[in-house]
C-alpha cells in the first residue's frame, strides 16, 4: 500500500475537481455523498498505509514518495514528494477519518442550502490542502497545504457571506493568519539558509548534528512559532477563531476544532529537534504562551452564553495545552491530545450543531434547557464528549490532559499549577453549558413567536446522517486513551509508535519527582475534574441547593459575574479602545493616505499642466537625490 | 571611404521579420477596405510566431557558438538578449490578440495600433540587445515615442490623450537626463560601448575625486531606466497614463515596456558599470525598497482597477529591482536568472489581468472602477476564475508563476545576505495581497446593486478568450513546473562582456 501513498490526497483533489465541474449537475444529496466517499476512500488507503508502517521494523518507517522535482535549481532542490512516517501517518488518519464523519454529518445539516455542492467543494478542497499540509517532505509543500487549508478555512468562514458579520470573521481569519504566513516564511528561508535544503529529514538532521547552530535554531523556532500561533489560535493571534464560529457548524468541528487548527502543534512536533538544539528560553516561551492562552481563553469560556463561542474558546484552551506540551518537551503527549481532542471536540460541536439543527438555529444556551428529553441521542453523546473534555477517567481526554500536566510539573510546578487551574476551569464551564442546555428548565416556550415560521415550536432530534457520527466519535471519546495509558510501558502504544519521529526532541522526565508520584498527580486530575464539574453543579443546576453552602455558590457566581463583568466593562471597553484605535488610526492612516492620494488626485487633474510639473519636480527630486548620494560616494567617502 | 560593418543577418533577422511584416501589413491596410474581424490582430501574432521561430534557432546557435557582438559591437546576441526577446515577442502576440475586438467595439479597427505594437517591440528589443549606449539611446527612444502614441491612441477618450501627453512630457524629460548621463559616461570612460566600458572600469582605478564625472553620469542613467521601469520616486506618471491609456496598450506597457527596460537597466548596470557595484547597488536597494512599500501601500487605497495595477506594477517592478540588487553583489548567481524570470512570468500575468480588465470595462473603456466587477463570478464564472488565477498569482499564491516569481528574487536578495529587503518585500507582498482580495471579493461575493441589470453584459470574443486561456495555463504550468524556465535564464548568465 505504500506504494499508494499519492492516492490519499488525490482522492479528495478529484473529489474537489469532480463537483466543480459537475456539481450543479449532481445536485443535493450526490455531491455530499461523493466529497464523503472520497474522504473515506482516503482513510482506506491510509489504513493500509498505516498496517504496511507497522509491519516495518521500527526503523524502516519512513517513506518518501516524490511525485516529481519541482524547483530544481542549483543549490535548491525541492521535490512535490510525500512522506509517509508514523507521525503523518497518524495525523492522516485521524483528519480522513474524522473528516468522513463531518462529511457524512454536513450532507445532514447542509440539507436544503441553496450552496449544497459548493459546499462540499470547499470541503474536499480543504482535506486535500490538510493531507498536503501533513504528509509533505518538506516545508515547502507544507506551506502550500498551509496556505491552501487557510484559504478554504475564509471560504468556508465566509459561506453565508449574505451574513456581515460571517464576511467580517472571513475577512478576520485571512488578515491574521497571514501574520502567521510571514513567520512560516521566515522559518522556511532561515531553515534554508542554515541547513542547505528545506526537506524535513535535512533540517533534522542538520539540527541533530550541530550543523544548525544555537541562534539559528532558536529564531527558526521562534518564526516557526509565530505561524504556528496564528493557525493554532495561541496568544496574541487567537481573535479570528471565536469570529470563524460564524461559519457552518461542520466546518467549526473539522476544520476549526480537530484538524486545520492543530497544523501548528503538527508544525512543531515536525521540527523537534530544531526546537531540541534552540536555545532553553525558546522551550519555555512556548510552554509560556500555551499555558498562559489555555488559561486565559477558558476563563473567558465560562462567561459566554452562544453554545459555539463556549465550544471556541474551549479550543483556544486545549490549543494552549498543545503548545503546553510542545513546549515541555512532551510531543507524543501533544498528538495524544490532538487526537483525542480531535475526538471530543468535534463530537463537541457536530452535537452543538444538532441541537442548533433541532432549534432552528437558535444559539444562544439561555434559550435552551432540558433538551436531553427531546433529542436522546444527541444529549447522551454530548455528555460523553462534556466527560472527555473535563478530565473524567476513563474518557480519553483524561489520560491526555494528564500527561501533558505530568511533563509540564517535571519542567517547572508553576506550568502544572496554572494547567491545573485551566483543568479546572474547563470542568466548570463545560458542565455549566451541559447544564444550560439539556437539564434545568425548558427555556425555549415563549420563544415561538420568534419562530412563527414553524408554526408550534419544539426541538427535534436531527436525522440519521447527522447523529450516527455522533455516536462514532462518542464511542472514540471513550475508548481513545487507550492509545497511550500511563501505567505501564507495555501501555505506550503511541508513544512506541511515534518514537522515531520525536526521538530526539521528546524530554526525558525519568526521575524527576513528577515521574515517581504520577499517580499523586493522577488523583489530584481526578479530584480537580470533580470538583470543577461539582462546582458547576452547584452554581448551575442546583441553584436552591447552592443556598446551604453559599460561599460555594458565592464564590462561583462571583467568578462568572466577574468574567462577565471584565468582558462588558473594562474588556469592552479596551476592546472598543482597540476598534477605535482600528478605526480611527489605522483605517484613519490607510484611508487618510488614501484620500490625501485622492485629494492631490483630483486637484492636480483640475490643472492637467498643474500635474505634470508637479510630476517632474518629482523627478527632478529624485535627480537630486540620486546626484546627492554619488557626489557623496565620489567625494567624500 | 566609409567602412560599412558586416551584418550577420540571421541574428538581426527577428528584427528585420517583425519590421517588414507589420510596414506590409500598414501598407496593404491602408490600400485595401477594413480587413475582416481579428485579421489584423492575427496577422501580427502571426509574424510575432515568425519571429519566435527565428529567435529559437538562435537560441541554439548561441548554446553552441557562444555569445557574439555584432555590427560594430553595436548589438550583443547572447541568451540574455534573446530571452528578452522571446519574451517580448510573446508579449506582443498576445497583447495583439487581445487587441482584436477591443479595436471593433471601440470603432478604432485599424492596422495602425498593430504597427505600433511591433515598432515599440522593435525598440525593445534593440535595448535589450544593445551593446552601445547610444544604441540603447536608439531604441529606448523608439520604444518611448511608439507607446506615447499607443497611450493616446483612443481618439475620442480625453482621458487617453491627457494620458499620452502626460507621457510624452516626462518621458521626454527622463530621456534627456539618460542622453546626458551617456555623455557623461563618455566623457570619463571615453567609450560608449558598454563591454568596453565595463573592461575599462574594471582596471581603472580613480584616485579621490576624479571619478565624479562618471558618477554623475551613472546617477542620471539611472534616473532615465527607473522612469521607464517605474519605480519610486520617478513612477508618478504611472497611475495616471495606466489609467488614462486604452487597456490594451496599458497591458503593452506593463509587459513590453517593463521588460526591455529592466533588461536595459540589468545590461548598463552589471555590465558597463559592474565594477562601480558597490556605487549603485544602495541605490537600487532604497528604489526597490520604496517601490515595494509605495506600490503595495498605495494600491490597497484605489478604488479604480487600473489604477490599482498600476501601483501593483510599481510594487512588482520593486520585486525585480531586489533581484537586480542582488546582481550588484560580488559573485552572484541568482540576481539576473531571477529578474529575468520574474519578468516573464509578471509579463503573462499582467497581459492576462489586463484582457479581462478591457473585456469588463465594456464598451467605451471606462468602467474601470472596482464595482464594474461585481457580479461577474455569476455572469461569466470561467473568466472570473481566470482573473481569481491571476489575482492570487500576482499576491504570490503556491502553484502559481507568482509565487516561483517572488520565491526567485526573494531568494536571490537572501542569498546575498540582503535579509532587510527580503524582509520588506514579504511584509509588502502580504499588505498587496489585501489588494487582489478586494477584486476577488467584488467578482464572487457582492451583491448585485440595484443598476446592474441595466449594465452591458460582458463579451469574451475568441481572440480575447484565447489569451486569457493561455495565461492561465501558462502561469500554473510554470508553477508547477518551473524548472525549465529557470534554467533557461541562468544561461542568460553568459553575456557578451
Amino acid at each position: 500500500m505504500l506504494d499508494l501513498l499519492w492516492l490519499i490526497p488525490a482522492l479528495p483533489l478529484a473529489g474537489f475537481v469532480i463537483i466543480l465541474l459537475f456539481g450543479r449537475l449532481l445536485g443535493e444529496p450526490k455531491a455530499g455523498y461523493l466529497a464523503t466517499a472520497m474522504v473515506a476512500g482516503s482513510f482506506v488507503v491510509a489504513a493500509g498505509v498505516f498496517f504496511d508502517l507497522l509491519n516495518n521494523p521500527e526503523e524502516e518507517r519512513h517513506h518518501v514518495q516524490s511525485l516529481f522535482s519541482w524547483m530544481p535549481v542549483g543549490s535548491l532542490k525541492v521535490d512535490l514528494a510525500f512522506l509517509a512516517d508514523p507521525l503523518s501517518i497518524t495525523m492522516v488518519l485521524f483528519v480522513t477519518g474524522i473528516g468522513s464523519l463531518i462529511h457524512l454529518y454536513a450532507t445532514g445539516y447542509m440539507h436544503g442550502d441553496p450552496k449544497f455542492s459548493k459546499f462540499f467543494l470547499y470541503l474536499n478542497l480543504f482535506v486535500f490542502s490538510m493531507l498536503m499540509l501533513v504528509m509533505g517532505e518538506n516545508l515547502l509543500v507544507t506551506f502550500l497545504g498551509w496556505e491552501g487549508v487557510g484559504t478554504c478555512s475564509y471560504f468556508l468562514i465566509s459561506f453565508w457571506h449574505t451574513r456581515e458579520s460571517a464576511a467580517t470573521a472571513g475577512k478576520k481569519a485571512f488578515v491574521t493568519n497571514r501574520v502567521g504566513d510571514w513567520g512560516v516564511m521566515m522559518g522556511m528561508f532561515l531553515a534554508f539558509g542554515a541547513a542547505g535544503t528545506l526537506s524535513y529529514e535535512g533540517i533534522n538532521h542538520a539540527a541533530e548534528e550541530g550543523i544548525i547552530s544555537g541562534v539559528t535554531a532558536t529564531a527558526i523556532a521562534l518564526m516557526l512559532f509565530i505561524g504556528a500561533c496564528g493557525k493554532s489560535a495561541q496568544l496574541p493571534l487567537y481573535i479570528w477563531l471565536p469570529d470563524a464560529m460564524e461559519g457552518p457548524t461542520p466546518v467549526s468541528a473539522l476544520i476549526h476544532a480537530a484538524t486545520m487548527v492543530t497544523a501548528g502543534v503538527f508544525l512543531m512536533t515536525r521540527v523537534n529537534p530544531v526546537i531540541e538544539v534552540a536555545y532553553d528560553w525558546a522551550p519555555t516561551l512556548i510552554a509560556i504562551v500555551g499555558v498562559a492562552t489555555a488559561l486565559f481563553a477558558a476563563t473567558i469560556a465560562v462567561a459566554q452564553n452562544d453554545i459555539k463561542k463556549v465550544l471556541a474558546y474551549s479550543t483556544v484552551s486545549q490549543l494552549g495545552f498543545m503548545f503546553l506540551a510542545v513546549g515541555s518537551g512532551a510531543y507524543v503527549a501533544a498528538i495524544f491530545h490532538m487526537v483525542t481532542h480531535a475526538f471530543f471536540k468535534a463530537l463537541l460541536f457536530l452535537g452543538s450543531g444538532s441541537v442548533i439543527h433541532g432549534m432552528h438555529h437558535e444559539q444562544d444556551m439561555r434559550k435552551m434547557g432540558a433538551l436531553r428529553l427531546l433529542m436522546p441521542i444527541t444529549a447522551l453523546t454530548f455528555i460523553v464528549g462534556w466527560l472527555a473534555i473535563a478530565g473524567v477517567p476513563p474518557f480519553a481526554g483524561f489520560w491526555s490532559k494528564d500527561e501533558i500536566l505530568l511533563y509540564a510539573f517535571a519542567k517547572s510546578p508553576i506550568l502544572y499549577v496554572v494547567g491545573m487551574i485551566t483543568a479546572l476551569l474547563t470542568a466548570y464551564y463545560m458542565t455549566r453549558q451541559v447544564i444550560m442546555v439539556f437539564f434545568g428548565e425548558a427555556r425555549w416556550h415563549d420563544q415561538s413567536d420568534e419562530h412563527g415560521a414553524h408554526g408550534d415550536f419544539k426541538p427535534h432530534e436531527s436525522p440519521a446522517t447527522m447523529w450516527m457520527p455522533l455516536v462514532v466519535l462518542a464511542g472514540l471519546s471513550i475508548v481513545g486513551g487507550a492509545m497511550q495509558l500511563p501505567f505501564s510501558k507495555d501501555l505506550h502504544f503511541l508513544e512506541k509508535w511515534l518514537h522515531p519521529v520525536v526521538e530526539f526532541g521528546e524530554a526525558d522526565i525519568k526521575g524527576t519527582w513528577a515521574y515517581d508520584n504520577k499517580y499523586v498527580l493522577l488523583g489530584i486530575a481526578i479530584v480537580v475534574a470533580l470538583s470543577g464539574i461539582a462546582a458547576s453543579v452547584l452554581v448551575h443546576g442546583k441553584k436552591k441547593v447552592a443556598a446551604i453552602e453559599p460561599q460555594v455558590l458565592a464564590d462561583g457566581w462571583h467568578y462568572d459575574s466577574a468574567i462577565s463583568r471584565f468582558m462588558g466593562g473594562p474588556g469592552r471597553k479596551s476592546f472598543d479602545a482597540v476598534a477605535w484605535t482600528d478605526r480611527v488610526v489605522v483605517d484613519g492612516a490607510v484611508n487618510g493616505v488614501g484620500r490625501v492620494v485622492r485629494t492631490t488626485g483630483s486637484f492636480v487633474r483640475r490643472a492637467q499642466t498643474g500635474a505634470v510639473r508637479n510630476y517632474a519636480a518629482g523627478v527632478g527630486l529624485g535627480v537630486v537625490a540620486l546626484l546627492v548620494w554619488f557626489f557623496l560616494r565620489g567625494v567624500v567617502l | 571611404m566609409v567602412q560599412y560593418p558586416s551584418i550577420d543577418w540571421l541574428a538581426i533577422s527577428p528584427l528585420v521579420i517583425l519590421l517588414g511584416g507589420t510596414l506590409l501589413v500598414l501598407v496593404v491596410g491602408a490600400l485595401t477596405k477594413v480587413w475582416p474581424r481579428g485579421l489584423y490582430a492575427v496577422s501580427t501574432a502571426a509574424l510575432s510566431a515568425a519571429a519566435l521561430v527565428v529567435e529559437m534557432v538562435l537560441w541554439n546557435r548561441v548554446g553552441h557558438e557562444g555569445p557574439v557582438s555584432i555590427i560594430n559591437d553595436a548589438l550583443a546576441i547572447d541568451r540574455f538578449t534573446l530571452f528578452v526577446w522571446i519574451g517580448v515577442t510573446i508579449a506582443t502576440g498576445l497583447v495583439s490578440l487581445s487587441t482584436a475586438d477591443y479595436l471593433r467595439r471601440e470603432d478604432l479597427e485599424g492596422p495602425e495600433t498593430y504597427t505600433m505594437y511591433v515598432c515599440a517591440a522593435i525598440g525593445a528589443m534593440i535595448m535589450a540587445a544593445s551593446n552601445d549606449m547610444v544604441v540603447l539611446f536608439l531604441g529606448l527612444e523608439t520604444l518611448s515615442i511608439a507607446l506615447y502614441v499607443l497611450a493616446a491612441s483612443h481618439r475620442r477618450r480625453v482621458d487617453s490623450q491627457e494620458s499620452g501627453l502626460k507621457y510624452f512630457v516626462l518621458g521626454g524629460f527622463a530621456s534627456a537626463f539618460f542622453l546626458y548621463g551617456i555623455a557623461l559616461v563618455y566623457g570619463a570612460v571615453g567609450t560608449t560601448n558598454i563591454a568596453r566600458a565595463g573592461q575599462l572600469l574594471s582596471q581603472q582605478v580613480f584616485v579621490d575625486g576624479d571619478d565624479a564625472l562618471l558618477l554623475a553620469g551613472v546617477a542620471l542613467l539611472m534616473v532615465g531606466l527607473a522612469f521607464k521601469v517605474a519605480a519610486v520616486p520617478f513612477h508618478f506618471w504611472t497611475p495616471d497614463v495606466y489609467q488614462g491609456a486604452p487597456t490594451p496598450s496599458t497591458s503593452f506597457m506593463a509587459s513590453v515596456g517593463k521588460f526591455a527596460a529592466f533588461a536595459a537597466m540589468l545590461r548598463v548596470l552589471t555590465t558597463a558599470l559592474g565594477a562601480r557595484a558597490d556605487d549603485w547597488r544602495p541605490v537600487v536597494w532604497v528604489l526597490a525598497v520604496a517601490s515595494v512599500v509605495v506600490g503595495s501601500v498605495l494600491a490597497v487605497v484605489q478604488s479604480d482597477v487600473k489604477r490599482m495595477l498600476a501601483y501593483s506594477s510599481i510594487g512588482h517592478a520593486g520585486f525585480i529591482l531586489i533581484g537586480v540588487e542582488a546582481a550588484g553583489h560580488a559573485g552572484d548567481q541568482d540576481g539576473i536568472p531571477s529578474s529575468l524570470l520574474y519578468l516573464l512570468l509578471y509579463s503573462v500575468l499582467v497581459i492576462g489581468t489586463f484582457t479581462v480588465v478591457t473585456l469588463v470595462t465594456r464598451s467605451g473603456d471606462r468602467a474601470s472602477d472596482i464595482g464594474s466587477f461585481r457580479g461577474l463570478g455569476k455572469e461569466r464564472p470561467l473568466l472570473a476564475l481566470a482573473m481569481t488565477v491571476f489575482l492570487l498569482a500576482q499576491a504570490g499564491m503556491p502553484v502559481t508563476s507568482g509565487f516561483i516569481a517572488k520565491f526567485s528574487v526573494i531568494k536571490a536578495a537572501a542569498d546575498n545576505e540582503s535579509y532587510a529587503v527580503a524582509i520588506i518585500a514579504m511584509v509588502a507582498s502580504v499588505v498587496s495581497a489585501f489588494l487582489y482580495l478586494r477584486i476577488m471579493i467584488s467578482m464572487w461575493m457582492s451583491d448585485a446593486e440595484s443598476g446592474d441589470e441595466a449594465r452591458e453584459k460582458v463579451a469574451v470574443p475568441w481572440t480575447a478568450g484565447v489569451v486569457v486561456l493561455a495565461s492561465v495555463v501558462f502561469t500554473l504550468v510554470a508553477g508547477v513546473f518551473p524548472g525549465w524556465l529557470i534554467d533557461a535564464t541562468r544561461d542568460a548568465l553568459v553575456v557578451v562582456r
